[in-house]
């Protein structure tokens, strides 16, 4: 697999009159195309500058994000970015919400929405393209958030705890299925979570961020010996609650 | 779901529910009434303490006599041109004032830093009385209708721009956000998100200059009118006719109502079109 995203001593600070806050310091770790990453770290440790920096909405003070297109082109990878509430709009239908991009960006061509109606058929929510957002359930709007992201092609998709606002069980099937899709359409990932078993049971390798000011502590590989799509498997896997454990033991140890 | 069960269920939950709409539409009913009632009252009352002495009807004037005196306006034709004139100012004022603080709001939204260097500004055009301004518009418009207009949209426009302008700020920053991440520009945070996410704001802030534009027209055909309620009001008051003064009041009355019912309809159809 190439790297096509590598971070390089990632630094950024917070400025106010009464002084500095170092938000993260000396971050490094490269992206491999069709990854699936999970950033896990202590609440308020920076996870989120650190996608906001990912996604280019910042710039860091430190350091340098590397591209590495397998073309060799310089363009900076597409990128996604589901934030932690879906943030459809009530006042437009499922269908005008999906297409704000395409909107945005001027491209709105017979070929993207095309591609936008096929995914509205198989995410089953074609039969709401006219409602509004609040006659979806939370798991539709999840998905109608995602089709707005995936609308734009993105390369790589950026999810800031996009399941945190649903309740656990709906959280379970919506991870998943949110997952499930977006690796169907071949796409890399890079999740931010506060649940441990989320982690595990949806990425590749897991990122273990350490205390603000943060920087990473540990990276470990996920192999599940059942990686299936079902919520539960993987959960049941026999390697998963060591995994659990070791995610356990790094984030809380401070060495 | 068993299709008998369900029939004997549904028609128990329509009696139910129509039980609820015949409570609902009782209850708004009741309402009405009781609104009629105290305004027919208030008339019957008003009517007999004239009749009956209580009152003098010259200071106080009567039913009746509105009515004769309307009656008596409306064959010379004053009357309407007097009420055509206010409302024609009334609307002008308010629609130039949606569209100046529609503007500015914007430019403040655009521009914090502007925002920041109007704010003492604008909070002081604000609570400046603005009738202390009618005079000088006086001198510098002379009397007629662009002076009145100025009156009206003085006394509605600082308020409107700061309402509008509070109304953008509250956005979610994270729909905001949202639009970056999709590659949009500010403007398009303005239009697709700002804007229409502010319709609420836009519509309550309306419903109140309304009525501002009308105090402040009032005011500017106290002081620099030949025509309009606000003269009449005046020139009433100056040849002691006050039958004439409280008719011209209580067409401001059915003005104001009827300003406001239709701003509330057009408010309903706005909501209804974006299901809000």
């Amino acid at each position: 697999m190439q790297t096509i995203l590598e971070l390089k001593n990632i630094g950024y600070s917070y400025h106010s009159l009464h002084g500095e806050t170092r938000a993260l310091t000396n971050i490094s770790f490269g992206v491999q195309e069709g990854e699936f990453i999970a950033i896990v770290g202590p609440s308020g440790c920076g996870k989120s500058t650190l996608l906001s920096i990912i996604a280019g909405l910042l710039s860091p003070e430190q350091g340098t994000i590397v591209v590495n297109n397998p073309d060799g082109s310089l363009a900076y990878p597409r990128i996604g970015y589901m934030l932690q509430r879906d943030h459809l709009f009530e006042w437009r239908t499922v269908y005008k919400n999906v297409i704000l991009g395409l909107e945005i960006n001027h491209m709105m061509t017979p070929d993207r929405l095309e591609t936008v109606n096929r995914l509205l058929v198989d995410y089953g929510l074609e039969k709401f393209r006219e409602k509004r957002p609040s006659e979806l359930s939370g798991g539709m709007k999840q998905r109608a958030a995602l089709i707005r992201t995936l609308a734009l092609d993105p390369q790589l998709l950026l999810l800031d705890e996009p399941f945190s606002a649903l309740d656990y069980q709906t959280r379970l099937f919506v991870s998943a299925d949110i997952c499930r899709l977006i690796r169907a359409a071949g796409k890399t990932m890079i999740i931010i979570t506060h649940d441990l078993s989320e982690a595990i049971s949806l990425a590749d390798r897991v990122i273990i961020l350490s205390n603000r000011p943060a920087t990473v502590k540990a990276q470990m590989p996920i192999r599940l010996t059942l990686k299936d799509d079902s919520p539960l498997a993987s959960r049941n896997a026999p390697e998963f609650q060591q995994y659990f454990n070791q995610l356990w033991e790094d984030l809380n140890n401070d060495s | 779901m068993t299709v008998k069960t369900k029939k004997n269920d549904s028609r128990h939950e329509l009696t139910k529910q129509e039980e609820f709409v015949k409570n609902h539409r009782r209850h708004h009913h009741q309402i009405s009434t009781m609104r009629i009632t105290i305004f027919v009252l208030f008339l019957i009352l008003w009517e007999t303490s004239a009749y009956l002495g209580w009152i003098d009807s010259f200071f106080f004037a009567s039913p009746s006599r509105v009515l004769l005196c309307c009656v008596e306006q409306l064959k010379t034709n004053a009357l309407l041109s007097h009420i055509g004139v206010t409302l024609f100012e009334t609307i002008v004022s308010f629609l130039l004032v949606l569209l100046f603080s529609l503007l500015a709001a914007t430019l403040l939204w655009y521009s914090h830093r502007m925002s920041e260097v109007l704010e003492p500004y604008l909070v002081v055009l604000n609570s400046l009385p603005k009738s202390a301004l009618a005079p000088l518009f006086i001198v510098w418009l002379g009397t007629g209708t662009p002076t009145i207009i100025v009156a009206g949209i003085s006394v509605a426009v600082f308020g409107s721009i700061i309402s509008f302008y509070t109304g953008f700020q509250q956005v979610d920053p994270e729909k905001i956000t949202l639009i970056y991440t999709l590659g949009g520009s500010k403007r398009n945070a303005f239009t697709k998100v700002v804007l229409p996410g502010s319709i609420p704001i836009l519509l309550s802030t309306a419903k109140v200059n309304i009525g501002l534009a009308l105090v402040g027209v009032i005011i500017g055909e106290f002081l620099a009118a030949r025509r309009g309620l606000g003269y009449l009001i005046i020139y009433g008051s100056q040849v002691f006719q006050l039958d004439m003064v409280i008719t011209s009041i209580i067409i401001l009355c059915i003005i104001a109502l009827g300003f406001y019912k239709s701003i509330q309809m057009i408010e309903h159809h706005i909501r209804k079109k974006f299901k809000m």
